[in-house]
């Protein structure tokens, strides 16, 4: 479908915006559809132009480690922090930092709709936290998240080979 | 000490009774070598009795009766015997594979055998091989395949499985073919199409050898799909081209439309097998529908159906370990959610323990068979079919990777190549095969050929490519299991990436995962699973007892004082659960029949009945977010339907048998019009939103998410 099928109202405002997400069907069958839409609106914005979307997809390009990187260079925008950076917010969407209880709790409901209790979904959210909260203030912070995700190859997993 | 020499004892027992029995004189000339010789002894005498003349027969010895099932019997226990020996003796199984061990005792005891008979041991029918000891193998191969990781990779397995035996028995053919020509004394009878058939069986790869060794490996998962699959998927070819240069040696000539037919059979051989499994599968997956009420057999089914699968598949000349491991991959997920735990079980159990017999008689008979009298050696001949197996195959893998590293994700790399390259041994199905072939003058020699090169890639490439592994700092498999939160945020990007995927319109694979599930879930499972409750209960079940042990933690340690990131390891079962949950449901969210546990209930169940029966999922949860309130039921419809073909969806209302139907269901739409917003601001809606109770239901509530201005748009 891509960017300029989306919306016929784009040739004119070149802007998408959350509605034109909305027509895609199976974003909106997803459980966290909703979550990916709003995180390519920045906050308090109500469009997004073509320069910020491309931006935004830019983070599922494939890492490539053969890069060579001086300090000057910033960070480009597919490397694996700013990948978990993307992550995080989808969980953290008052943007305060930190992956709160109730945060967590709300995507596991979104994730896990019908097949458990409260009592079930607590618990779980109780033993991630457990697990991932090394400082102990009942929250997962950033450092937190990217340490119990060191195992994972993220740099797999959030690639899409279109970008090349 | 004692029990040990208990076993050994034993096990010399099983050695020594059959060639006891050998000792005294056959009854039948033994039969010539070259026809497949059965399995077990096939000449034996008839009973011993004590000579009373004219007296009852207080106690005889009828062995003649038993002798097949007895002989089998013994074997098996030879077999397992040995196997038992091993992992009791100290640090030899650390050192040599499995595998070597048990030809090592094939072989003494196929030398035993001919010591006292002066005549070649039984050895391996081609028959027998086939149809009864390789099944199950592949059956369990195919049952515990990692599914996820299979499809992932299919791409590249066929890549190597295909092209790469293709690659394989033509240039070992062809460069045997050079070696024949090149020594026309010893070798000049041998025809291009003898050289093209014997590559086409020492080329493939075989499954039961390279399970055996990468089992004890644990190299990553990647490796160990790829070598594993190729291994599995390369039958099909195989299979193809022996038949092919087999009936070509029959023909008087070929032509070039003989050979494109054969390239239309390999086709016709891959996919024919994977129909039949496909449809073995399915009818598996039926019928263990039905077994609720005799519980008992529902194991049995599974077998039943996959080896038809595989006997049909063989009827037909199709690739029987296709077949076979297809109808196991389809048939796994609707069974294990049909039949119950200790079935689930005891599949497993007894998949698992035939498997094993299976695997440790075909070594152990492999070493008898290696002590015949048939052999024909010709140092060229053997030396250089090594050398060229080795060869071609390091060189069709190098080039193959460096083809299929452009369009994979992640590339495999030059150990990984390496490991993929040394790791091709050779099995039992080359053993049976080169049995199989029409006589010829020099069979004698393809059969020692075929064997040495079997002994040596056991025993060489098995045993030292553990150190190799080490040596070359392989990436190995991770040990630990996941984390929740690891499994949790995992999940997370899983949906991520579909999403995005969607975004862009690109049919990458989450999509087509996604459309496979989607499908899964909307037929097949409604068609073939009882009853979707059962799963969760024993989940429930580990939930529970994980709650009471977090409690019983709590007692004995305040949770603060001691170091979270160690406490109290998940159980392995929890873990799977909890895993199995969260994988479900990145399957699940299409589903609109499913009674969707909607987080907005939650905050109406401090208050309300617990009893009551939770939610159905709303529609309108994936559309446009808005939705209008119709009538006394109170169900609501989106405002615009994406989807066709719902038909209970809409009842958002809770079932509860409160008399005071439209109030409770009024909280219930107002709740649902909240989106993904900050817990912060939902106190605050939910304050803002109450007023509405009063409203009459007529009012259209709005789903309100961070995009306000598009909802006060349609207010």
């Amino acid at each position: 479908m891509g960017f300029n099928g989306t919306s016929p109202l784009l040739d004119q405002r070149g802007e998408l915006r959350p509605e034109d997400f909305g027509a895609i069907r199976e974003l909106s069958m997803n459980p966290i559809g909703d979550r990916i839409i709003s995180a390519f609106f920045s906050p308090g914005k109500e469009t997004v132009d073509f320069a910020s979307f491309v931006r935004i997809l830019a983070h599922f390009h494939p890492t490539e480690t053969s890069r060579s990187r001086d300090g000057v260079q910033p960070e480009p925008a597919n490397s694996r922090t700013r990948k978990l950076k993307f992550a995080f917010q989808l969980y953290d969407q008052d943007r305060d930092g930190k992956i709160s209880r109730e945060e967590l709790l709300q995507v596991l409901r979104t994730m896990l709709e019908m097949q458990v209790t409260e009592e079930q979904l607590q618990s779980i959210a109780e033993r991630a936290i457990q697990e991932a909260d090394l400082d102990q203030d009942d929250a997962i912070s950033f450092d937190e998240f990217r340490k119990s995700l060191e195992k994972v190859d993220i740099d797999h997993k959030m690639s899409i080979r279109f970008l090349s | 000490m004692a029990a040990l020499w208990t076993l050994s004892l034993l096990l010399s027992a099983c050695l020594f009774w059959p060639a006891c029995l050998a000792l005294t004189p056959p009854a039948e000339l033994p039969q010539p070598h070259n026809l497949p010789p059965s399995l077990g002894f096939n000449s034996s005498d008839g009973s011993l009795s004590v000579d009373l003349p004219m007296a009852l027969r207080v106690f005889s010895v009828d062995y003649h009766h038993v002798q097949a099932p007895f002989e089998i019997v013994l074997w098996i226990m030879l077999a397992s015997l040995a196997k038992l020996g091993f992992h009791w003796s100290g640090r030899v199984p650390a050192v040599v594979p499995e595998s070597c061990l048990l030809i090592m005792v094939g072989l003494l005891v196929g030398g035993v055998i001919y010591g006292v008979r002066h005549s070649a041991p039984p050895t391996l029918s081609a028959d027998a091989f086939f149809l009864f000891l390789l099944p199950p193998i592949v059956l369990d191969a195919g049952y515990f395949l990692p599914g996820k990781l299979f499809f992932e990779n299919l791409g590249t397995i066929l890549w190597y499985a295909v092209l790469g035996t293709l690659w394989n028995v033509l240039g070992i053919g062809l460069s045997l073919y050079g070696v024949c020509l090149l020594a026309p004394s010893s070798l000049g009878d041998i025809s291009l199409l003898h050289c093209l058939l014997f590559g086409s069986l020492i080329a493939a790869v075989d499954p039961v050898a390279v399970l055996s060794v990468f089992q004890e490996m644990h190299v990553n998962d990647q490796l160990h799909i790829l070598v594993f699959g190729e291994s599995l998927l390369n039958d099909a070819v195989t299979v193809v081209l022996y038949k092919l240069f087999e009936s070509f040696l029959r023909l008087p000539s070929v032509s070039g439309l003989d050979v494109l037919l054969g390239g239309c059979r390999v086709l016709v051989v891959g996919l024919g097998g994977l129909f039949v499994g496909l449809f073995f599968g399915l009818v598996a997956a039926l019928t263990s529908r039905f077994t609720s009420r005799a519980q008992v057999i529902a194991p049995l089914f599974v077998f039943l159906y996959s080896y038809l699968s595989y006997l049909t598949s063989e009827m037909l000349h199709l690739s029987g370990i296709m077949a076979i491991v297809t109808c196991a991959v389809t048939m796994k997920q609707y069974v294990e959610a049909n039949v119950s735990e200790r079935s689930k079980t005891s599949i497993q159990y007894f998949l698992k323990m035939w498997s094993s017999v299976s695997e440790t008689l075909i070594f152990i008979f492999l070493g008898v068979s290696t002590i015949q009298d048939v052999h024909m050696w010709s140092w060229s001949f053997v030396c250089s079919t090594l050398l060229l197996c080795l060869i071609w195959r390091a060189t069709g893998v190098l080039l193959l990777t460096a083809v299929v590293n452009k369009l994979r994700r992640n590339t495999v790399t030059f150990r990984d190549q390496f490991i993929i390259a040394y790791g091709g041994l050779r099995g039992a199905i080359c053993f049976s095969l080169v049995f199989l072939i029409d006589d010829f003058p020099k069979k004698r020699l393809f059969i020692t050929t075929t064997i040495v090169v079997i002994l040596f890639t056991v025993f060489v490439q098995g045993m030292t490519i553990k150190p190799l592994v080490e040596l070359l700092d392989v990436k190995r498999k991770k040990r630990a299991l996941p984390t929740v939160s690891e499994e949790i945020h995992s999940r997370l990007i899983d949906h991520l990436l579909a999403g995005i995927e969607d975004v862009v319109g690109y049919w990458g694979q989450h999509y087509w995962k996604d459309k496979f599930e989607q499908f899964n879930k909307k037929y097949l499972r409604r068609f073939l699973i009882r009853d979707d409750h059962q799963a969760p209960s024993s989940i429930l079940r580990v939930y529970q007892e994980l709650e009471r042990r977090d409690q019983r933690g709590d007692e004995e340690a305040p949770p603060l004082v001691d170091t979270r990131s160690d406490s109290r390891p998940l159980l392995p079962e929890e873990m799977d659960s909890i895993r199995r949950i969260l994988s479900r449901n990145l399957q699940n969210f299409n589903n609109k029949q499913t009674r969707a546990y909607s987080r907005h209930t939650l905050h109406q169940d401090a208050t309300m009945d617990r009893t009551r029966k939770p939610l159905h999922r709303h529609q309108s949860l994936g559309e446009r977010y808005t939705f209008n309130t119709q009538g006394e039921d109170g169900e609501f419809s989106g405002s615009r339907r994406g989807r066709a073909g719902l038909s209970r969806s809409h009842t958002v209302c809770s079932m509860s048998p409160r008399p005071v139907l439209q109030d409770s269901s009024v909280p219930g739409a107002t709740s649902q019009t909240r989106g993904l917003v900050d817990p912060k601001s939902s106190a605050a809606r939910k304050e803002q939103i109450s007023p509405q109770h009063q409203a009459p239901v007529g009012r259209t509530p709005k789903k309100q998410l961070s995009f306000v201005s598009e909802s006060e748009k349609q207010q």
